[in-house]
């Protein structure tokens, strides 16, 4: 909400600075958005008149100006506007001003051999505007010598406040006036309506058939108006808010909506169909409003129509066709209580935003009513003219009187103040909450008409409870009464404190806390952290990438049910709740290469979604690579492979303590991975704990991936919480290990985890290790065969191993590999 | 024939000299000493001496064979030395060749950020709570005294997804918020946890991503006072930005779900960039003591609890901490900007160690 300081002193006595003024609003909860000061860049330039202008003798195109730039001097300036004149009123700048227009400080000088000392100034040159008619050209009365800015109205600081949802009363500038008061800044000026000189029937009655949407409206008629512009006073208040001048009638509608935060409405009586107008609900009916755009009013809105129909969307927007204009003589104001709930949710189905809206969905003051329309219409009156006729009403003023009550001990065990009692009953007193009882223990007051966020519980749209369905029906009604208790006072404390200054109290640390803090994280969310450290030590970078992406994209890496799909996605590709975080990072992979960054390593450890329940969203770690190695004069870059994919994962099980041992993996990998070259890491027969593989090269060719990009996708939820054991003391024998090797001739089905898993069982007590140190598959091979060999460590315990002993153990693995996949020695 | 050992010593130890490598010095050993070798030789003869002589002779002889085995490991050794000198200098190399090259990994500074956050607040006994993007219209407004009508739920921006027919609206959490309201109907007071978090509005600029992330707080106990949000927080700011010093100020604000709300500042300098000091303001945060309908509504009497609650974007605390300067740039991924923010797994959060990076 804008507001000029001159208008927020009508209200306010105060001599403070615009700066104390504007700390002291943020300091209150009235933050100050921006102060446009434009007095301050314009301050140098002065209404000057110019005595003679004559042709300059060696330039077709420029004036020389004798000007009278007050004070009785004369100076000459060389002036190239066609409009300069003998006699008229200009803007002088004279020698050494900023001309903020043109950037430009000026200087005396001379111009084709004519000095010049100064410049006449166009409103382009001020940066007022983009008028390019030569320099400003002012009346015959504007006072030589004074400055431009106040004299046009220019030098009044407009200050812009952000006005919280609890605010209504703040939408106004004697709210602001009032809180700016009661913080010490000034005095609020006393402000009644003037008496208005009422007599005879309203015009137009009023007919109330939906009073749960209006529960009490006022209005009347003032005939005899000649509507037309509005006088230099209120156009310039409303412009220096942004507000466009429409006529008299409209200005003064909207001269008290923010001055006193009432929005009223005009309607011109000789284009109103039958004598009343009635508030009702909405019949599917469409009208033309204000704004321009035809307003399609449901059951469920309340519009004000005459005989013919719907003509305002109440509190939202009026209609064209019943609007004030030059010729309306004859003038209905209209001055509503409308229920807030109500008009925000009419606001939201429309999409309308109005300076009325805002108000009413915030709630007004529930008393003004009369006043305001009696102070509207006195304005009126001498703007226009006419006679006043009665008021008309339906419905009466609701019941909003209602107390709170504070206890003084709460300042200090709730807020931790040492703000007095008397101080907070005076803070209290000059917002408007008058006292009606006091003891040593607490105050309690009378809320005010315009505050309706104070002691709310029993206003309509006021504040109210959301229970959790599952409390139990004896905890609810305690918390309710609770709350119905609290929450009055906590309003009260809230207005002392912010206006005493939340400044003003002093922090205290937090007690309690053990000495030696305890892990704040979970051995489960702890779990995260030390993948995302495991990943990262092994040169991978790690992504923050987004939840949501194209649905098309999304599909290539798992299901995207409907369910998943935003209804209202801010742009069509980011309109699906991704599967899995590697599809992001898989975009975000493409996107690096395209920019010729291909060679990389990406992870992300975050959300996939599988459905909207609270649980339908799983913690999964994933990981890209593409491109190639580091290039080295040691050893060639090699391209990424599925082993540093697969050792990637297999890194981060093993740090969060998967018995890498117990581990399988199953040639089972899902579609966006290449079907022979990516598998399904396992552990035990049920549990999957995730996949790795080369990407599908459909899927590279898609996306604009580096072919061959390979990647893996951990579901950190599978793994199984750590087990905290005390280890057992390890076994250290003192005979050196030895090493076998076997070469193992199998069929090319045979599993490399088979022939490893069967060597390693072979002899339990003295295998520590097998380890595959060749695969071979090629002409010195039947077709169809493969050669793995393998190392395998025995470690002796109790005394070195004989050579027969070391003979029974060979004979062992091998029958034990044969067993288990066919697999022969090979010679 | 004793008069040949002076003879043999003196060509012997010509020959040692000699010898200009291991191999010629292995041969005049084997020359004289080997089991034909002419020292050798003369020992043989010693079991033709009678006792006396065999005595003397021996002695001298063996004399002979020690002194001149002494000049063969002497000479021996400067020979080896002299050849590991010879292959150290073949096998020079140009050092300045790089070494073997190694990709460093990072963690972004988003989660730098998080760790910082559970770090600080854990030492100020906070546990962490995480929760689900996806929630419903209650955990994200309802409980948070929000309701539909609520002009604060319009000006949220929310991203709506299709609920089962006859279920309640889901969204994608627009704060992290309702982990307050999962946290209280979980457990029991006293309550001190942070929600760091992904959360969604619809919105798109320079200055506002679709997701971004916040860390939500909220402490609930007997007797906790707005002196104890004030405390906590400064407490932690200071500790965050690393400035002891630091000024932050509390300005009066609103938020449904907090009575009294207030907005959080801290002081920096607009032509430095420096945080914590200075003649300006910058937003931080915002707190407030929880509202009396919050407790409520998660079964809780607010005549009996009380406490506060608090929400910072941690985009906004890590951009002004590192001095990052637009918003989009953490979520494009590009390599060459996680190189620059991005920080060492090497270098965890720890109390200990401090902020070294």
């Amino acid at each position: 909400m804008k507001f000029t300081l001159s208008w927020l002193k009508t209200h306010l006595d105060t001599d403070a600075s615009l700066d104390a003024i504007a700390e002291t609003l943020s300091a209150i909860g009235l933050e100050v958005e921006s102060i446009a000061d434009r007095g301050a860049s314009l301050a140098p330039f002065r209404i000057a008149r110019v005595i003679e202008a004559t042709q300059h003798p060696n330039a077709d195109r420029l004036r020389v100006c004798r000007v009278e730039p007050g004070d009785g001097a004369e100076v000459t300036v060389v002036c190239g506007a066609p409009n300069a004149r003998t006699g008229m009123r200009a803007v002088f700048a004279p020698p050494g001003s900023f001309v903020p227009g043109t950037g430009i400080t000026l200087k005396v000088g001379e111009i084709r051999g004519v000095p010049s000392a100064g410049m006449l100034v166009s409103e382009r040159e001020l940066g007022l505007g983009d008028s390019h008619d030569g320099i400003i050209d002012l009346p015959d009365d504007a006072p030589v010598g004074a400055p431009y800015a106040s004299w046009a109205g220019l030098d009044d600081p407009v200050i812009e406040i952000g006005v919280t949802p609890n605010r209504g009363d703040a939408f106004a500038v004697r709210g602001v006036a009032r809180d700016l008061a009661a913080a010490g800044l000034g005095t609020l000026k006393p402000w009644a309506p003037p008496a208005v000189a009422a007599a005879g029937a309203s015009a137009i009655a009023w007919q109330n058939a939906y009073s749960e949407a209006c529960p009490w409206v006022v209005g009347r008629t003032v005939r005899e108006v000649r509507n037309g512009e509005s006088p230099a006073w209120l156009k310039r208040r409303l412009e220096s808010i942004g507000l466009r001048p429409i006529n008299a009638l409209v200005d003064i509608t909207n001269f008290f909506t923010i001055d006193l935060g009432r929005p009223l409405h005009v309607f011109d009586v000789g284009k109103i169909a039958g004598s009343a107008l009635t508030l009702r609900r909405g019949a599917g009916e469409s009208f033309r409003g204000l704004h321009g755009k035809d307003v399609t009013a449901t059951a469920d809105d309340c519009v004000i129509a005459d005989a013919a129909g719907a003509q305002s969307l109440a509190g939202i927007v009026g209609g064209e066709a019943t609007g004030c204009d030059e010729t309306t003589r004859d003038v209905f104001i209209e001055c509503a209580l409308f229920d807030r709930v109500r008009i925000a949710l009419t606001g939201q189905r429309t999409g309308i935003h109005s300076d009325a809206r805002q108000r009413f969905e915030r709630g007004i003051d529930f008393a003004l009513l009369p006043a305001a329309l009696d102070a509207a219409t006195a304005m009126v009156i001498e703007l226009c003219g006419g006679t006043a006729s009665e008021i008309t009403e339906a419905g009466a003023q609701p019941d909003w009187h209602r107390t709170a009550t504070m206890r003084f001990d709460r300042l200090a065990s709730f807020g931790h103040s040492t703000v007095t009692p008397d101080r907070a009953v005076e803070i209290l007193d000059r917002l408007g909450f008058a006292a009606v009882a006091r003891d040593a223990a607490s105050v309690t007051v009378a809320v005010p008409s315009w505050r309706n966020d104070v002691a709310a519980a029993d206003l309509p749209g006021g504040s109210a409870l959301d229970q959790h369905g599952g409390l139990a029906a004896a905890t609810a009604e305690a918390a309710r009464l609770g709350a119905r208790t609290i929450e009055p006072e906590v309003d009260l404390i809230e207005e002392v404190l912010r206006i005493d200054g939340l400044d003003r109290i002093e922090p205290v640390s937090l007690p309690g806390a053990a000495p030696v803090p305890t892990a704040s994280l979970t051995p489960r969310q702890a779990r995260t952290v030390r993948a995302r450290r495991v990943l990262a030590a092994r040169g991978m970078a790690e992504c923050v990438t987004f939840s949501f992406l194209d649905r098309a994209t999304a599909a290539r890496f798992g299901a995207t049910p409907d369910t998943l799909a935003l209804k209202n996605p801010i742009a069509a590709d980011l309109d699906q709740m991704r599967p899995t975080p590697l599809a992001t990072i898989a975009l975000a992979a493409a996107r690096n290469a395209a920019r010729g960054l291909g060679d990389l390593a990406l992870f992300e450890i975050g959300p996939a979604y599988r459905d909207i329940a609270p649980d339908g969203q799983d913690l999964v770690a994933a990981g890209l690579r593409a491109g190639r190695t580091p290039v080295s004069w040691i050893e060639p870059a090699r391209p990424a492979d599925l082993w540093d994919a697969k050792a990637d994962a297999v890194a981060v099980l093993g740090e969060l303590g998967v018995p890498l041992d117990a581990m399988t993996v199953t040639a089972d990998a899902p579609a966006h991975y290449h079907p022979g070259r990516s598998g399904t890491l396992r552990q035990g027969p049920k549990t999957r704990l995730g996949w790795f593989g080369a990407l599908h090269p459909a899927l590279c060719a898609e996306l604009d991936l580096p072919e061959g990009s390979v990647a893996f996708e951990l579901d950190l939820g599978a793994i199984a919480d750590p087990k905290r054991r005390r280890k057992a003391a390890p076994s250290l024998p003192q005979f050196q290990p030895l090493r076998r090797d076997f070469a193992f001739i199998a069929d090319a089905t045979v599993t490399a985890e088979a022939v490893l898993r069967a060597a390693k069982g072979a002899e339990r007590s003295l295998i520590t290790n097998v380890a595959l140190f060749d695969r071979y598959a090629g002409e010195k091979l039947p077709e169809g065969k493969v050669s793995l060999a393998v190392a395998v460590t025995l470690q002796p315990r109790e005394a070195s191993l004989t050579d027969a002993e070391i003979e029974a153990v060979s004979a062992k693995i091998v029958a034990a590999v044969a067993k288990a996949t066919g697999a022969t020695l090979r010679n | 024939m004793s008069d040949d050992l002076p003879t043999i010593d003196s060509q012997a130890r010509s020959a040692i000299a000699a010898a200009g490598d291991l191999a010629a010095l292995d041969a005049v050993r084997i020359a004289l000493l080997g089991k034909t070798g002419q020292v050798t030789a003369l020992l043989k003869t010693l079991g033709s001496l009678t006792p006396d002589e065999r005595k003397r002779v021996g002695a001298e002889v063996n004399a002979l064979k020690t002194a001149i085995s002494a000049a063969i490991e002497a000479r021996r050794a400067v020979l080896e030395a002299e050849a590991l000198a010879a292959r150290l200098a073949a096998e020079r190399i140009d050092v300045t060749l790089p070494g073997r090259p190694d990709r460093a990994g990072t963690i972004h500074p988003i989660s730098r950020t998080m760790e910082e956050l559970t770090a600080l607040f854990g030492a100020m006994g906070f546990g962490v709570k995480e929760g689900p993007d996806i929630e419903d219209d209650w955990h994200n407004f309802g409980a948070l005294n929000i309701p539909s009508h609520h002009p604060a739920r319009a000006m949220m921006d929310t991203f709506y997804l299709d609920a089962a027919a006859g279920s309640r609206p889901v969204v994608l959490r627009t704060h992290t918020s309702p982990l307050q309201i999962r946290t209280m109907l979980a457990e029991a007071p006293p309550i001190r946890v942070i929600v760091p978090g992904r959360t969604y509005r619809s919105d798109h600029d320079a200055t506002h991503s679709p997701m971004f992330h916040q860390c939500e707080g909220l402490v609930i106990d007997r007797g906790i006072t707005l002196a104890h949000l004030k405390g906590c927080l400064i407490d932690f700011l200071r500790a965050f930005f690393e400035r002891p010093d630091l000024k932050a100020r509390f300005r009066s604000s609103y938020f449904p779900f907090t009575e009294p709300s207030m907005e959080v500042d801290i002081a920096w300098d607009r032509k430095s960039g420096e945080i914590g000091a200075g003649s300006d303001w910058l937003e931080i945060l915002g707190a407030g003591m929880i509202h009396p309908n919050v407790l409520a509504n998660c079964g809780l009497d607010p005549r009996a609890f009380q406490g506060f609650a608090f929400g910072m974007g941690v985009e906004r605390i890590t951009m002004l901490k590192h001095g990052i300067p637009d918003l989009r740039t953490f979520y494009e991924s590009d390599v060459r900007w996680l190189a620059h923010y991005g920080t060492s797994p090497l270098a965890p959060v720890t109390l200990h160690e401090g902020d070294a990076r």
